[in-house]
């Protein structure tokens, strides 16, 4: 399992927009570079990363070669209501990484 | 007459020529700009695309190519009848142009990502986003790259 940091506010008034910020351990590499013998070395990346809010998706992103190592993605969503954030990380050649966090709201 | 360190030496030279070729196309100018094209081409299906409403921040100056922070905004009030659908960021000169496609809802509250891109060259990056209304919107900024993403020896 890779290694995953995810941050937001554990409590927020309701209807409030609060910021996540995500960080997931990853080589993401491009498919572009050699190694020292010259050979290609094949594509290896991130494609996908869901967000859901008490199970409801609220936010989704598609992955590229052209992003970064170690993908950052900050995104906001609106607390709506107290219960877990379920974060999904999949990609190339079967990797998965997950994490959830709980938000109160009052 | 060719001597045993001429041979080596042009032996040497042609090999080194030869990989630039295999690294750099002659036509690499038109097969960036067909990359572009036809990555914009997924996202928008021919759609006309406004400048405008589209706000990227990001350092016009860059260190480090392989880790460009950026984020983009888009203004809008994200109710149900008027949000941002999705956000595409592009970068021209790379060998693979797409860095990143996000989808929002009324729920995301705000239009607005944060992340970090390879970038190969010199040249803009292009965000362009979808709004409920099917229209599409964009921004683009130049950027100076000192040290270039993608491949090692900065070829490309």
């Amino acid at each position: 399992m890779a290694r995953v940091v995810v941050n937001l506010p554990q409590r927020a008034r309701r209807g409030e927009i609060i910021e996540i910020r995500t960080l997931a351990g990853h080589d993401m590499e491009t498919g572009f570079r050699r190694t020292q013998l010259g050979e290609l070395i094949p594509r290896d990346i991130i494609t996908r990363f869901t967000c859901s809010y008490n199970g409801v998706e609220v936010f989704r992103a598609e992955l590229h070669p052209a992003m970064a190592a170690n993908p950052l993605i900050v995104f906001s969503t609106v607390a709506t209501e107290s219960g877990t954030l379920e974060f999904r990380w999949t990609g190339d050649n079967g990797f998965s990484a997950a994490h959830s966090a709980s938000i109160s709201v009052d | 007459m060719t001597t045993r360190r001429r041979f080596l030496f042009l032996a040497g030279g042609a090999a080194v020529s030869a990989a630039a070729q295999a690294q750099l196309p002659a036509n690499i100018e038109a097969l960036r700009k067909a990359a572009l094209a036809e990555a914009v081409r997924k996202v928008t299906g021919g759609a006309p695309v406004r400048a405008g409403r589209v706000k990227i921040e990001m350092p016009p100056l860059i260190d480090n190519g392989n880790t460009v922070p950026l984020s983009v905004e888009v203004e809008s009030p994200m109710t149900q009848a008027e949000h941002v659908k999705s956000i595409h960021v592009f970068t021209e000169k790379n060998p693979q142009p797409w860095v990143i496609s996000a989808h929002f809802g009324p729920r995301s509250g705000r239009a607005r990502i944060a992340t970090r891109a390879r970038i190969a060259d010199t040249g803009t990056v292009t965000a362009i986003a979808q709004l409920s209304d099917g229209s599409f919107w964009s921004d683009s900024v130049a950027v100076v790259v000192t040290l270039s993403a993608c491949l090692e020896d900065g070829l490309i």
